[in-house]
């Protein structure tokens, strides 16, 4: 495939996370970041932000099925969420955590299980677009090519 | 009936006699009452005729003149006849039925007599006849029965034999016998009958039985209306009364009978009711009317009147029957109720008409809040756009692509301002904006204000500003919003003139003193959100030749404003120091010389999204929000923001703000002071450069570009301070503050000849022209000629400031306050000036790894690096530790949260010594330049939800100000560029 056809698939896609506000203008600001000095620095804070998540997920799982739910330890986790998914402008996970943290708040159980459900499910939604998206950069990069500017 | 009437009536004579005699004489008594129930009614009534006063004759008349009279006797009578005509019949019968039965006797004895013959004869006549109306009026139930009905049956037995003489003879003796007997009864029924015959005639008079019938008449009238609050009477055609039934007799008889109404009373309602029976009489009908009487004889009282005419035979009115009722405490209750009703119906009508106001506020709360969270939200996208927009300028672009960038910008940037002009609306309006009280010198105020507009300034427009000598070197207010305010008015000057003079002047209008000084300082400094007269504002008006003077005196502010109190009390000049609080009240004019306001036009000027005109609006564009905010803060603030303008001439706007004055600082230097200076070397000379009277930048100086300021700041600090020098000294003789004029030849010539230079007031503005004019020489001379001290001091202060250009100083002064400059020089003037120029230390306080990440790339991208720790009592140890010039923290987190953190460190600047629960517990840790480590280090929030509540916290806490999350190249820069020496 022509570096051309890549970089425009690259840009579609980029454009339509945008547009479906599954990332607002902080991922900008990580594209920013990224430069000859730190070439995969969106790449890297991503990976970090799956790792992260992932990890906090799991935790809520377990935290929102235990027998006696501790809403602090929750909130605390949704919380953190919120934050990294607030810093690299995954905006639809954010504004679930925010709602999460609502329920969490007013110690509403099956609000909580609700929204951890969404959660995961946009968490999933954005990783495998992402995972998309990076996938295309490599290929682009591979191929000679340069990443568009948006 | 008649019988019972008779008999009733004697019961009735008996029953009286046994009431005490003297209750029955008393001729105010209309009754005399016992009420014993269980008798007769009208046995407990016992009439005296007094209450109802008559006239009899009267009464005669009317019974057999007026219609009513009438026929009400020909009922009477004809009651009575029937009764009698009963009676009559009943006899009749009666009388009937005896001579039939003495018929039957005589035929029988004939009978008897003729026959001979003896016949067994049973009495056939049918028993005693009874009349049909035995069983209706059984008044004949007490008869005696006939007792001689035994011998019609008896057996008439003889003892001798039949048809003998003896027989015969016994039989003819019984039959006589029998006849005798029979022609006696009929001689009793005769002289029974003859008896109540009498009896009838006796008693069967028709007015007897009719004045009885009246009487009891009368009685159950009287009955009735014992207690009743009536009045009735009747009065004839001249309204005289003819009879009066009074329940409220406080006059006899004859005080009433065959007078009028208007005799007897006199007083309010007397002359309506007197009418009201006059009409009634001419008109020939009933009425009822209403009336209030207010009589000496009664008092308020309000009577319901009937009034009814009463007609002769013929047709003619004769007089009326009137009837009141007394009406007055119902009348009193239903003015009552209609009063009520009216106050509840006010009431209502107030109520729905609050609930609309109230839904109409809330509404409008709302909108403004939803307004305000509207422009919050399209603020950080925003920001966004235009700071990327302003990293793409940095990149290679050619000409047109940079055109268009710059529009892109421009543009962003005027979004952005409409925004935040909003948000300060909404804030004000809301009662959210909070006004801070700090120590603030005007004069640098209105400096950098027109240093920022010279800086952007596109037209040949002249900048002026004047300070009056009497504004004080430090005022207390909230210097932010004086300047917006400031900037506000002056962006708008400029904006609508297109040659001339856009300028500043400031002074004193009035002041006083307030009792307790100190005490009330602080009580003010405490509640300074509030509290409106401690927005000191003296602004200073330094004649600006070009840009020069004010970065010197900048430089020499911040190392006098050290924040040490101590040091700054004994820098401070006692001169003028005394027990009272001073208040002042600034004037400041903001005049140009531009396009001017019609005059209809004014009203409306300080309305929110208003313009002159909407020609104007599309002409000079901008929101209409400026000058709203502007008087909205001033407002806040206690003063008062006026304009008067005329078209093409120009406009000026006035405003006057109620300043404090703190009470130590407000004199400018002495010898003392000098002494102190050259000790922490500081310069001396600040105080007075505070006082330089004007500044101008002219035209020509922008064509020289910001690239020649730095250099030209340098040497004119030096000249600035040369001659303020020698003013200070001088300063000892006059109070208060002055200004001073810089003609460069005196300056340079009494540098230390101060007297010379001290008393020139009145030339200020010529000598500051011709300042400007030589300047350059200026900057050589004044150089040469100072002393050794100052040029150390200035070197340090420009050092501190370690800009390498001019441009960059001027941009970061502008975005500087006084309480970073504070922060930025400590009490000895120098110690940060050797690290300055070295990468400042910033401490990243973050739990989140993808936001350390973040944040630390960002970091880097303006060329700094921070150091990491993971919570707040990591943030206190690092502290401990080293100093750092800016710490980046995160609120929310594990083990110790940010704001406890900061309260820590605060805690531990101020007072030397860390809180126990955080106290370092490796001496060796504690760093050996305690007082280094005491100097106020910038602590930036950084918070996930930028309420107006999280934001007070963290200014509560101690935090100088704060970011919120997530974290943006825009909001970086600025705190950066803020809180870090550039």
């Amino acid at each position: 495939m022509a570096v051309f056809q890549l970089q425009q698939q690259w840009v579609d896609l980029i454009s339509a996370l945008f547009r479906e506000e599954f990332l607002d203008s902080q991922f900008t600001q990580l594209q920013q970041l990224q430069d000859e000095s730190n070439p995969d620095f969106v790449v890297e804070v991503v990976t970090l932000f799956f790792e992260d998540s992932e990890r906090l997920l799991n935790d809520l799982c377990s935290t929102l099925h235990q027998r006696v739910v501790d809403f602090k330890k929750a909130d605390a986790h949704v919380h953190q969420l919120k934050g990294s998914s607030a810093s690299i402008g995954a905006q639809r996970v954010k504004n679930v955590c925010v709602s999460f943290r609502n329920c969490c708040e007013e110690g509403n159980l099956e609000g909580c299980l609700a929204c951890l459900q969404q959660v995961k499910h946009e968490y999933t939604l954005l990783k495998s677009k992402l995972e998309a998206l990076f996938a295309l950069e490599q290929q682009i990069v591979a191929a000679g090519g340069s990443l568009p500017t948006m | 009936m008649g019988n019972e009437a008779i008999e009733e009536e004697e019961d009735m004579d008996i029953l009286s006699s046994m009431w005490p005699d003297d209750l029955m004489n008393a001729a105010e008594k209309q009754f005399n009452i016992e009420s014993n129930t269980g008798r007769d009614m009208l046995e407990d009534v016992n009439i005296v005729e007094d209450p109802s006063v008559a006239d009899f004759k009267r009464l005669v008349e009317l019974t057999s003149y007026s219609e009513k009279g009438s026929s009400q006797l020909a009922y009477l009578v004809k009651s009575w006849e029937y009764k009698q005509a009963n009676a009559a019949r009943l006899l009749n019968e009666e009388l009937s039925i005896l001579s039939k039965q003495r018929q039957e006797a005589e035929i029988k004895k004939l009978e008897i007599i003729e026959a001979h013959r003896f016949e067994q004869e049973k009495y056939v006549g049918n028993k005693r006849p009874i009349s049909i109306l035995d069983e209706v009026y059984d008044i004949w139930g007490a008869a005696p029965k006939r007792k001689n009905e035994a011998s019609y049956n008896n057996n008439i037995t003889i003892d001798a034999e039949y048809d003998s003489i003896n027989y015969w003879k016994q039989r003819a003796i019984l039959l006589e016998k029998l006849l005798e007997e029979s022609i006696q009864r009929e001689q009793a029924l005769l002289q029974k009958l003859q008896d109540n015959v009498n009896n009838l005639e006796k008693q069967s008079s028709p007015v007897d039985e009719l004045s009885q019938i009246l009487k009891r008449a009368d009685n159950y009238l009287h009955f009735i209306l014992q207690t009743a609050p009536v009045v009735m009477g009747h009065q004839d055609k001249e309204l005289r009364y003819r009879f009066i039934y009074n329940h409220f007799p406080k006059l006899a008889e004859e005080d009433i009978i065959g007078k009028t109404d208007a005799e007897i009373f006199t007083g309010l309602g007397v002359k309506e009711s007197q009418d009201l029976k006059r009409e009634v009489l001419e008109r020939g009908l009933p009425s009822k009317r209403e009336i209030t009487f207010e009589t000496e004889l009664f008092g308020k009282k309000t009577f319901l009147i009937y009034v009814e005419p009463v007609f002769s035979k013929a047709g003619e009115t004769i007089g009326v029957n009137y009837m009141g009722m007394d009406v007055t405490d119902q009348v009193i209750k239903r003015e009552k109720m209609a009063k009520l009703r009216e106050e509840i119906a006010v009431q209502k009508a107030k109520e729905t008409e609050l609930n609309k106001s109230i839904h109409i506020t809330e509404e409008t709360m709302r909108a403004k809040q939803m307004l305000a969270t509207m422009s919050h939200e399209i603020r950080s996208p925003l920001t966004g756009v235009v700071s990327m927009a302003e990293i793409l300028g940095n990149t290679k672009l050619d000409a047109e692509q940079r055109q268009l960038l710059d529009v892109m910008i421009s543009s962003g940037d005027l979004v952005l301002q409409l925004i935040n002009d909003i948000l300060d609306l909404s804030k004000v309006e809301s009662g959210v904006m909070k006004l801070e009280a700090a120590k603030f010198r005007p004069r640098e105020v209105v400096k950098h204000v027109l240093q920022t507009a010279a800086a952007s300034l596109r037209k040949q427009l002249t900048l002026e500003g004047h300070v009056a000598d009497d504004v004080p070197i430090e005022v207390i207010g909230d210097v932010l919003r004086i300047r917006q305010i400031l900037t506000n008015l002056i962006s708008n000057a400029v904006k609508f003139t297109h040659e001339g003079t856009v300028g500043v002047n400031l002074h004193l209008l009035s002041e006083q003193y307030t009792e307790g000084s100190k005490g009330y300082l602080e009580a003010l400094a405490a509640e300074n959100a509030s509290s409106r007269l401690t927005i000191a504002n003296s602004l200073r008006n330094q004649s600006y030749s070009d840009q020069e003077m004010l970065t010197c005196s900048e430089a020499k502010e911040t190392i006098q404003n050290c924040d040490d109190p101590a040091e700054l009390s004994s820098l401070s000049f006692e001169e003028n120091e005394q027990p009272y609080e001073k208040i002042v009240l600034l004037h400041c004019d903001v005049y140009d010389t531009g396009i001017g306001i019609p005059e209809k036009a004014l009203p409306s000027l300080f309305r929110k999204y208003m313009q002159a005109s909407a020609d104007h609006a599309r002409k000079y564009g901008g929101t209409g929000l400026g000058l709203a905010i502007c008087k909205q803060l001033v407002e806040l603030m206690g003063g008062h923001l006026t304009v008067t303008s005329q078209v093409n001439r120009g406009s000026t706007f006035t405003f006057l703000l109620p300043c404090k004055v703190p009470p130590k600082q407000n004199s400018c230097g002495d010898s003392d002071g000098d002494a102190l200076i050259s000790d922490c070397e500081v310069p001396d000379d600040t105080s007075s450069d505070e006082l330089s009277g004007s500044f101008i930048f002219k035209p020509h100086s922008l064509s020289s570009g910001f690239s020649l300021c730095g250099s030209v700041i340098h040497k004119s600090n030096l000249c600035s301070n040369g001659s303020l020098c020698t003013s200070i000294e001088n300063s000892r003789i006059t109070e208060g503050p002055r200004s001073y004029s810089y003609s460069p030849a005196e300056a340079v010539s009494s540098n230390f000849d101060t007297s010379q230079v001290s008393r020139d007031k009145n030339d200020d503005l010529n000598e500051v022209e011709s300042f400007i004019r030589g300047a350059d020489e200026c900057h050589t001379n004044s150089g040469s000629n100072i002393s050794q001290r100052l040029t150390d001091s200035i070197c340090s202060s420009t050092e501190g400031n370690s800009c390498g250009s001019g441009e960059c100083e001027v941009s970061c002064r502008e975005l500087k306050q006084e309480k970073e400059q504070r922060a930025k020089f400590t009490s000895n003037g120098r110690p940060d000036s050797s690290e300055t120029n070295l990468q400042p230390k910033i401490l990243l306080v973050e739990d989140n790894k993808i936001n350390i990440m973040v944040a630390q790339s960002m970091l880097k991208q303006f060329g700094y690096k921070a150091e990491v720790v993971n919570n707040g009592l990591e943030a206190i140890r690092a502290v401990q530790s080293s100093h750092y010039d800016l710490i980046l923290m995160d609120v929310c987190m594990p083990v110790m949260d940010g704001l406890q953190a900061t309260k820590h460190i605060r805690a531990y600047e101020e007072n030397g010594c860390w809180d126990a629960s955080v106290a370092c517990l490796d001496p060796l840790k504690i760093p050996l330049d305690t007082e280094k480590c005491r100097k106020r280090t910038n602590i930036i929030a950084m918070t996930a939800n930028a309420l107006e509540e999280s934001a007070a916290e963290c200014l509560a806490h101690g935090m100088d100000s704060f970011v919120s999350k997530p974290v943006t190249f825009q909001k970086l820069k600025e705190c950066l560029q803020q809180y870090l020496p550039c």
